[in-house]
């Protein structure tokens, strides 16, 4: 089933890699706080309650004012990762976002929990899919969205030492590990993750895609086609210099991502090449509400798998 | 055109005030509220634009609790302990920035460049811009959530700061006011403090008449929060109201104002939401506030 031999069958909730790290962190720098939206749960924030009780601050079913209580938090001092689903951190508190923390200039990571279509046969309300394109809007917020448990637990990391305003996706439906074993660090913010050096195409992928790219990548090279991997972390400011390059040295580029394709990863990378270097592509997302059916279904619906990128990679060498 | 403040030249010790009697200290607050009211005439005249109505209303307010109550000078402007003064109604910056001006934070003749292009006096406040702003406001219902954040700090952290927000009457028709009230009152935050300017106008009408809003006591205490309904303009019970024992709960003051209050023709009248004086008009009313 798995043709990338760096691709293994076992797969992670990202969100138990985040709040173990959470935890350390919070051991590590009193100032770090979680405010969350009756989510102890679903953000998995039970650890973190039983060890930092005064530190979960539960603001219930209120997601602007969550936000905004952070934001006086960040004032008072501390650095509060805001923990709530995807659809209603970024649907519910926009214009909290843009004031209370980018415009602030509040050093709180947004934890936008279980995104893309986690939330599966829940239905298009519950799935997050516009986040991106609502979130690259906002200047002087920083979009990550990492695409394993290692990379979640180096751009936790990251965050706090930054002291930037952060939205960072973290993933729910399980996914392969997908940082190569000789890495450092699993994210270097800003700067994207390249694996291969094919000449024939370039698969720029992000979050859950990752690791699809990865299989698609083994499935073109069977068939003799040369593709790299753009593991894209950081949305938002984008990585324009290896993108650039991967439009310079192959002959065309997919880009695979579980959202809209207004506004997200995909027109990112199309504005930049648009300036730079215009080049072929292709681009992959979710294009209508989601039909009822699981993440896995609905991925497939969507031709966001493995099968789906190499089928479109292959169109644009061919 | 400059700003003149003080016309007798004999400006007042306003960083003494907070050590005053309760009783000389309402009247040295009432003398500068008219000076921040002359101060915001001038400078709406000058960038003739900006919020004259609410501006006026909730001046003494705001005065009282910089002035008379709060921890809040420039010297302690990055004191993680300082106390929190939050201005939820943004639009109302020009009450605000003379408040800042005449507590030191910058240079009074500042206020001239209100609004104008690169001005660090943006039409809606701005933390990164100016020193004692503590919240970017502007869209209303953003202030009172900041607050209780800010107030939950104060208990986590042991600093003990005090927060006061103050909102309009009308904002508190977005929603998030009251989902902030309920998490106040479920902390039980008596270190949180809301003064509602209650001039019972909003920009296109009365609030009574858009969606109402009483009764507005009923609707706080049943929120959990201690109420103090005073007259807002008045400078003794707005002293009184901020120093009272708060039973372990919020308080909400609601000062009922009269929108545009100190200026007759401007008083009590909706088109004066936003609207500016004629050059005439400004005379009368610097002349009403000598």
């Amino acid at each position: 089933m798995n043709a990338h031999s760096s691709v293994s069958n076992e797969t992670f909730d990202c969100r138990v890699a985040f709040s173990e790290k959470l935890i350390a962190l919070a051991e590590a720098d009193p100032r770090i706080v979680a405010v969350c939206n009756d989510s102890v749960g679903s953000s998995n924030l039970n650890a973190f309650r039983d060890r930092f009780p005064d530190r979960l601050i539960n603001v219930g079913i209120a997601e602007q004012n969550m936000v905004g209580v952070a934001a006086g938090l960040a004032n008072g001092g501390f650095i509060p990762f805001v923990c709530a689903a995807g659809p209603f951190l970024s649907g519910r508190a926009t214009e909290q976002v843009k004031a209370d923390v980018a415009y602030s200039n509040y050093g709180i990571v947004l934890c936008a929990m279980s995104p893309g279509m986690a939330y599966g046969e829940l239905g298009p309300t519950h799935h997050s899919i516009e986040d991106l394109s609502w979130m690259r809007a906002i200047d002087n917020l920083d979009v990550l969205v990492p695409a394993d448990p290692e990379q979640t637990k180096a751009a936790m990391d990251w965050a706090v030492a930054s002291g930037r305003p952060i939205y960072m996706r973290v993933g729910r439906h399980k996914v392969p590990s997908v940082t190569p074993a000789d890495r450092d660090v699993a994210f270097t913010f800003g700067k994207i993750d390249v694996t291969g050096d094919g000449n024939d195409v370039a698969l720029v992928a992000t979050g859950t895609l990752v690791s699809r790219a990865l299989e698609a990548q083994a499935i073109l090279a069977a068939d003799g086609i040369a593709a790299r991997v753009l593991n894209v972390s950081t949305i938002k400011p984008l990585d324009a210099e290896t993108i650039i390059k991967a439009a310079k040295e192959t002959k065309g580029l997919v880009i695979a991502e579980e959202g809209v394709l207004e506004g997200g990863l995909g027109a990112a990378v199309a504005t930049t090449l648009a300036e730079n270097h215009p080049a072929r592509a292709k681009f992959l997302g979710v294009t209508s509400f989601a039909p009822t059916g699981s993440t896995d279904f609905l991925l497939e619906h969507f031709g966001l798998t493995a099968k789906g990128i190499a089928d479109a990679a292959r169109k644009l060498v061919g | 055109m400059t700003i003149s403040v003080w016309p007798d030249n004999k400006p007042l010790d306003v960083a003494a005030i907070r050590d005053l009697p309760e009783g000389e200290r309402a009247e040295q607050l009432k003398l500068v509220a008219k000076q921040v009211r002359r101060l915001i005439v001038q400078m709406i005249d000058i960038a003739r634009a900006g919020h004259i109505g609410g501006d006026l209303s909730v001046t003494d307010a705001l005065v009282t609790a910089a002035f008379g109550v709060l921890n809040i000078s420039p010297e302690t402007a990055d004191d993680p302990g300082r106390d929190r003064l939050i201005l939820s109604k943004g639009h109302c910056a020009a009450a605000l920035y003379s408040v800042l001006a005449l507590r030191g934070f910058f240079p009074i003749a500042d206020l001239e460049t209100y609004m104008k292009p690169l001005s660090k006096l943006n039409g809606h406040p701005n933390r990164l811009k100016v020193k004692g702003v503590e919240a970017n406001t502007g869209p209303l219902g953003h202030g009172l959530p900041i607050a209780v954040g800010s107030a939950v700090a104060s208990k986590l952290s042991g600093k003990n700061w005090q927060t006061f927000v103050f909102t309009g009457d009308g904002e508190l028709q977005e929603g998030s006011n009251w989902e902030a009230a309920m998490t106040a009152a479920h902390r039980k935050l008596d270190n949180l403090v809301v003064i509602v300017d209650r001039n019972r106008l909003q920009q296109g009408a009365r609030t009574e008449d858009t969606a109402s809003l009483d009764p507005l006591g009923d609707k706080w205490a049943s929120f959990g929060w201690e109420v103090a309904d005073i007259d807002g303009n008045d400078t003794a019970a707005l002293l009184k109201a901020f120093t009272q024992n708060r039973d372990g709960k919020p308080l909400v003051v609601i000062a009922n104002t009269l929108k545009g209050k100190g200026v007759s023709f401007i008083e009590d009248r909706v088109e004066w939401h936003h609207k500016v004086p004629s050059k005439e008009q400004v005379e009368l009313a610097l002349k009403e506030l000598a």
